[in-house]
């Protein structure tokens, strides 16, 4: 199966957008594109389960090589395990659905789907990248797209947060690049190749001073504290599709980075700095969910809610322990799934209501009964009930991170755990609010009517990823599960305390 | 004698164009629209020529030397010619002088080449004034606006000023070292404190033409006044003839001294970068602040030379072509947009891309290029030039290069806000840009997109930079 056909769907979906003419063929085209991508992802899904039970065990599978820059040992290496496949499901699931939702954008529609797709494209390239030059390139080339599709696209004070958000990514990624070139320089082997660079002992002086600017410069992208202030202004300025790409998927290229490239090569770093990741992550939690408390737009409450549950991605992280790394994977998974649902239900809400405020919407699972009840199973997915996604991955941290005996990661998971009341308090004062209770006729409810095909299918498609991982968690874990095997034998190959908790 | 035909080519073909353009003045003259479609045509050939039988070695016993990297690099410079001679089509063909104009950019092009290919400080002197002298009167070439004569004058001041510091620090040069042959130089040389100082006059001077800062003042205004296609020739090719003699001298005749020139480098970068920088964030007149994105990307050259290897030299010389690519890209745009409705500021270009969005793209592409976005050729100019400093080791530089790239991406940005996101009552009308300016910005553009992710561009320039160590002997 050539991984290649991830870039090269988008891309070529974005030349036929571009040469293409408007109207209704636009919406098709892109429609068509998302599909064969969310196809072709279902195919390698299979394909790849087939290897691994024909008894393929090497690391990344599908992998492909081909020299790009030879004077900087520089290739095109692409090849993926079980937490890339995830990812890929994740972004293609996203994508899919965010094409659908956009069926209405009216101005300058071929920019708005061309600049989707090439935002795919990169998330695609930045999954399925060993190479670390590759890797930053396609991380790279997400970051202005993001900042068209707010700048032109977006709502309320949108040149300002997409300035904001280009900014703060770049900055992380220019932190990210001083790290990959000293990794470059400094490991012993002049490489950017990520499989060589995890079977090297990078020297522990040189992994102390880089494994800060890697993590920080991805957790920027995950919005750890304290740079996580792009995430409340950039994602509800956002359109829709552009808000469930950017929490959906963007942010987790920053979880997926944190793992794959800062841990994974650095894993002595990992373990020095692994307190202060836990004490940012664990300010991420608390500061997201009592913020989100305090906030009256929907969009707001559902960006500082992901602050929030990204918090609980790096939390799994910085525990290093097998089990909390699979629950921070399937934490990114499950929360990009259902952020996605999230921003789409408040698109469809918008659009009918053209508010954004809690407080003057009411009672509407009379007037749109299929949008609230997609934004109940949302919400109850975001408080971790059983039976959806967010509970699985939340349980799989918080078990994960109790494994360690030592106090400080105790009580770290403790407050974590304590959070949970919170997002409760939140999302049910929410939906409590929007959904039942008097019909609001305050700000006019003009033409109110129910989700249409494309907004059901998108819903529909995203609460089917949620139920399935929450139900039958058991093919998502088996497929994390041979990833993360691999990136604990890194850290258990140091010694320390708790090298013998699985 | 065919040696002298074969390795001094580039410059041939220089000086038959210009007698050519000169016997056209003396005699009947041409059509401003014929002559400048007979120049263009010749600037075509001269370019394409420019592949052909490159040979290596040295004439005049070791005063001119050349090699296939040289005639690279001077082909960039024919390259970057044609562009501007192409894109200032609209403004060249209702000029009154345009043999003349023609006449002094080949001049001063030619001085550029001599310097290039210099084997001794006396030469390199003389081709730098060759290549400086035409420029201040080409600064003038609008000549009914009293803001190009005030930016002429302040040229000619500050290059006869840094033209005497540089000839202080040759012949003091000369003085401790008893040799002006750049072959001979590095046997030479002791690091003694005279030489150190001598070196850094030298590097004055050089820093001047390359808009170093603190040398950069003159950039600005000089900048702002000149016509926009002699402010794209100054910002690409006076700028890039330069990094090439710099990287010539300091990595053949200076090497010995590598420690004080590293350190050199290394605050003059950090410097330049961040005023750069921080004076491009305020500028509202386009020419200024390209001219002020220039000067911080000087800052990342110098960078890139700092990591004294190969790596330093393909990944300066792969910037500067990038660089031309980008940066007329963007001018290209303003020249057009400038002749046909005389507007300059970012304020004035708002809502561009409502009335002309192929010019605003084009503008994009460009600044995204210059910012060091991907897929764009300029964000693997400026990795392989990071990736060049970072060589060296000291990653406190690297650091302060990649914040200031984000600082840069603001003020580009800011230009990509005003174009796309903001209103505008009276944006700038349909522009109808001729045929040859169309085609110098499709070049820009396939430039932009190709030549940074295809591989062989650089791969290429990395085989040649091999030869800089062989040069001079």
């Amino acid at each position: 199966m050539n991984l290649s056909i991830f870039l090269l769907i988008p891309l070529i979906t974005a030349l036929i957008l571009l040469a293409g003419r408007k109207g209704s063929d636009v919406k098709i085209i892109s429609l068509i594109g998302s599909s064969l991508q969310l196809a072709f992802t279902f195919l390698l899904l299979v394909n790849f389960w087939n290897e691994r039970s024909s008894g393929n065990t090497s690391q990344f599978l599908f992998e492909q090589r081909f020299t790009w820059f030879a004077p900087l040992n520089i290739e095109y290496f692409v090849g993926i395990d079980g937490i890339s496949i995830s990812m890929i499901l994740l972004t293609a699931t996203v994508v899919f659905a965010g094409v659908l939702v956009s069926w209405n954008v009216e101005n300058m529609t071929k920019e708005f789907h061309l600049l989707l797709h090439l935002l795919g494209m990169g998330a695609y390239g930045f999954f399925i990248s060993l190479d670390l030059f590759t890797l930053f390139f396609f991380l790279e080339i997400a970051v202005i797209p993001k900042f068209l599709l707010i700048g032109i696209w977006g709502s309320g004070k949108k040149e300002y947060s997409a300035n904001k958000l280009a900014l703060m990514l770049m900055g992380g990624s220019a932190l990210v690049l001083v790290g990959i070139l000293g990794i470059y320089f400094k490991s012993g082997i002049q490489s950017f190749d990520i499989v060589k660079l995890s079977e090297i002992k990078i020297p522990e002086a040189v992994q102390n001073i880089f494994f800060p600017f890697l993590f920080i410069g991805f957790g920027v992208f995950t919005a750890i504290f304290p740079f996580h202030t792009w995430v409340p202004d950039g994602h509800s300025s956002a359109p829709t599709a552009g808000s469930m790409f950017l929490a959906g998927i963007s942010m987790k290229l920053g979880g997926y980075g944190c793992l794959r490239v800062a841990t994974y090569l650095m894993p002595e770093a990992a373990r020095e700095y692994s307190h202060i990741i836990i004490l940012l992550a664990s300010i991420a939690i608390l500061y997201g969910a009592f913020a989100t408390m305090m906030q009256k737009d929907l969009k707001y409450i559902n960006t500082y809610s992901s602050v929030s549950h990204c918090g609980f991605v790096l939390l799994g992280i910085g525990m290093l322990t097998k089990t909390a790394i699979v629950g921070a994977v399937m934490q990114m998974v499950s929360h990009g799934l259902m952020t996605a649902l999230f921003f789409a239900v408040i698109g469809m809400i918008y659009e009918r209501t053209h508010t954004r405020y809690v407080a003057q919407m009411g009672g509407l699972m009379k007037t749109m009964p299929f949008i609230c009840t997609i934004f109940f199973v949302v919400g109850l997915c975001s408080l971790g009930l059983p039976g959806m996604s967010g509970f699985v991955a939340e349980a799989t941290i918080f078990v994960g991170s109790w494994q360690n005996p030592d106090a400080f990661y105790r009580i770290a998971t403790i407050i974590a755990c304590m959070s949970i009341v919170v997002t409760a308090v939140y999302i049910l004062r929410a939906i409590g609010k929007v959904a039942m209770g008097p019909l609001n006729r305050e700000n006019g409810m003009p033409g109110n009517f129910d989700a249409v095909w494309n907004e059901k299918i998108a819903s529909v498609i995203l609460v089917a990823g949620i139920i399935a991982i929450g139900i039958a968690p058991f093919w998502l874990n088996n497929l994390i599960e041979p990833g993360a095997e691999n990136i604990m034998k890194e850290i258990i190959n140091v010694a320390t305390d708790y090298t013998n908790l699985h | 004698m065919a040696d002298f035909f074969i390795l001094m080519k580039s410059e041939l073909l220089l000086t038959a164009i210009l007698f050519i353009l000169l016997f056209i003045k003396i005699g009947k003259g041409m059509e401003n629209s014929s002559l400048l479609a007979l120049i263009n045509s010749l600037l075509a050939v001269n370019f394409i020529l420019g592949f052909a039988a490159n040979g290596a070695g040295s004439l005049f016993g070791g005063m001119f030397f050349t090699n296939e990297l040289v005639f690279f690099q001077k082909n960039i410079l024919n390259l970057g010619v044609l562009i501007i001679s192409l894109s200032g089509q609209n403004w060249l063909l209702n000029h009154k002088h345009l043999p003349e104009f023609f006449m002094l950019l080949i001049s001063a092009l030619l001085g550029m080449f001599f310097m290039i290919s210099s084997g001794n400080l006396l030469i390199f002197y003389l081709s730098l004034e060759l290549a400086t002298i035409p420029l201040a009167a080409l600064c003038n070439f609008d000549l009914e606006k009293r803001i190009s004569s005030e930016g002429a004058m302040k040229m000619i001041m500050s290059s006869a000023f840094s033209s005497g510091i540089l000839l202080l620090g040759i012949s003091l040069m000369y003085g401790s070292a008893g040799t002006i042959s750049f072959a001979e130089l590095p046997g030479l040389l002791d690091n003694s404190p005279l030489q150190i100082f001598s070196f850094i006059l030298l590097f004055t001077g050089f820093a001047f033409k390359l808009s170093v800062v603190p040398f950069h003042l003159w950039t600005a205004d000089v900048y702002e006044g000149s016509p926009v296609a002699v402010t794209s020739f100054l910002s690409v090719v006076s700028k890039g003839s330069i990094v090439f003699v710099f990287i010539t001298a300091l990595y053949n005749a200076f090497q010995p001294m590598h420690e004080v020139w590293y350190h050199v480098i290394f605050i003059t970068s950090i410097a330049t970068m961040t005023i750069g920088n921080l004076f491009a964030l305020r500028q509202q007149n386009l020419k200024r602040f390209l001219a002020f994105s220039s000067i911080a990307q000087v800052g990342f050259i110098l960078i890139g030379i700092s990591g004294n290897s190969q790596l330093g030299i393909s990944s300066a010389v792969y910037f500067v072509l990038i660089y031309v690519f980008s940066n007329l890209g963007a001018f290209g745009v303003v020249s057009v947009i400038s002749s046909a409705a005389g507007k300059e500021t970012i304020d004035e270009y708002k809502g561009l891309h409502k009335t002309n969005p192929m010019l605003a793209w084009i503008l994009t592409l460009s600044l995204f290029s210059l910012a060091g976005i991907p897929p764009t050729a300029g964000f693997f100019g400026k990795l392989f030039l990071l990736t060049s400093g970072a060589s060296a080791g000291n990653f406190i530089l690297i650091t302060v290069a990649v914040l200031n790239m984000v600082i840069s991406l603001y003020y580009y940005l800011r230009v990509v806000r005003a174009m796309f996101m903001d209103k505008n009552k009276f944006p700038v009308e349909k522009v109808k840009a001729g045929v040859s300016a169309n085609a110098a910005l499709l070049i820009c553009v396939a430039g932009i997109i190709f030549t940074g992710i295809a591989s062989p561009f650089y791969e290429y320039i990395h085989k040649i930079s091999d030869f800089i160590f062989m040069a001079g002997r």
